[in-house]
């Protein structure tokens, strides 16, 4: 049996939140928490770690794109473009 | 303190570099064998960081032995009977339990020597060191790891890793040995005593050992001879693989 699936995500610098990149097997959290760390921060990629059990995530259906993503596209008042923003912030 | 040995400096130096080089190699030898992409990532991690410690090693060696031997030229020119690493790390890898094994009692015994080297009066050392300890200490915890888990896992794991301990343990005497070079390295204050190495070893071997529901094998078998070039067989093979290409085609580049 294989082991399980789990998602990982790295934060690559404080500040930053989490990304995703990718996936691997491993036994349990722990052990996936240290393949993470093998198979995706050997370049200096993280200073944080998270693994998440593939199985517990909820994701959206491809069929739903439609109704889920497709009413937002003429709402731009929703967008915040009448704020200037101020060149020292980097990341927003 | 009056030296015993000519260069008794660049021979522990020399000892701890071919330790490190043929660890790496044998777990470079699992490149695309292990049992799990993530596991054969995290052998090849292991073994780059140790051929690392390695080149840096034969770097210091070369200034020490006054020779400016490049690290390729101790790696790749020099025959069997002129390394001394231990007889433990030159051992095969067998299965994965087998190398588990060995990782798990050569990290622990480089993660304690790193630790003491880290107040080497030799300053290049002693900043090497510095470096090592972060790397083994992560060597020890993958090795922990998986040792807790094939130990106290299933019937088999647990059989493969009993016969592991057994065929590794007796080889394990050595790494505490004592000669005139150690003696005069332990003198100069360049490196710890073997000796004073083996309480911290002892206690985390077998709180590990135990927490996996492993025990210590009883031995007298006590192989010895690394330090002073003298090999076990299938070290020979392996030397023959890793210094093949760069002695077929001297200078090589790639």
């Amino acid at each position: 049996m294989p082991a399980p699936l789990w998602e990982v995500f790295i934060r690559s610098k404080r500040g930053l939140s989490h990304n995703h990149v990718g996936s691997l097997h491993a036994p349990d959290a722990e052990m996936a928490l240290r393949n993470a760390r093998d198979v995706y921060t050997r370049r200096m990629e993280g200073v944080s770690i998270w693994v998440v059990p593939s199985a517990v995530i909820t994701a959206s259906s491809p069929d739903e794109k439609d109704s889920f993503f497709d009413p937002a596209a003429d709402k731009a008042y929703r967008h915040p473009t009448f704020y200037s923003i101020p060149k020292e912030v980097q990341q927003l | 303190m009056t030296l015993v040995v000519a260069g008794a400096a660049a021979v522990y130096t020399l000892r701890i570099a071919d330790d490190c080089l043929v660890l790496s190699h044998r777990l470079a030898q699992w490149s695309s064998w292990a049992p799990t992409l993530e596991d054969d990532v995290a052998l090849t991690n292991i073994a780059l960081d140790l051929l690392g410690q390695a080149r840096v090693m034969y770097a210091r060696t070369a200034e020490l032995d006054g020779t400016g031997r490049s690290e390729d030229d101790y790696a790749f020119m020099r025959d069997e009977r002129e390394f001394v690493n231990c007889l433990l790390v030159e051992q095969e890898n067998g299965d994965f339990a087998t190398t588990i094994v060995r990782q798990l009692l050569c990290s622990t015994y480089q993660l304690a020597q790193w630790q003491a080297l880290t107040s080497s009066t030799d300053e290049q050392v002693a900043a090497i060191a510095g470096k090592a300890v972060k790397e083994s200490a992560y060597h020890r915890d993958h090795a922990t790891d998986w040792t807790l888990r094939l130990g106290d896992g299933t019937e088999e794991s647990h059989r493969r890793m009993g016969s592991a301990l057994a065929a590794l343990w007796p080889f394990t005497a050595e790494l505490f040995e004592s000669d005139a070079v150690t003696r005069d390295a332990a003198g100069l204050g360049i490196g710890p005593d073997p000796d004073a190495l083996r309480p911290a070893w002892d206690a985390y071997i077998k709180r590990a050992l135990s927490d996996a529901t492993l025990t210590v094998p009883e031995t007298t078998w006590r192989p010895t001879g690394g330090r002073q070039g003298l090999h076990t067989e299938p070290f020979g093979y392996m030397l023959a693989e890793m210094q093949h290409l760069h002695r077929s085609f001297p200078g090589v580049t790639w």
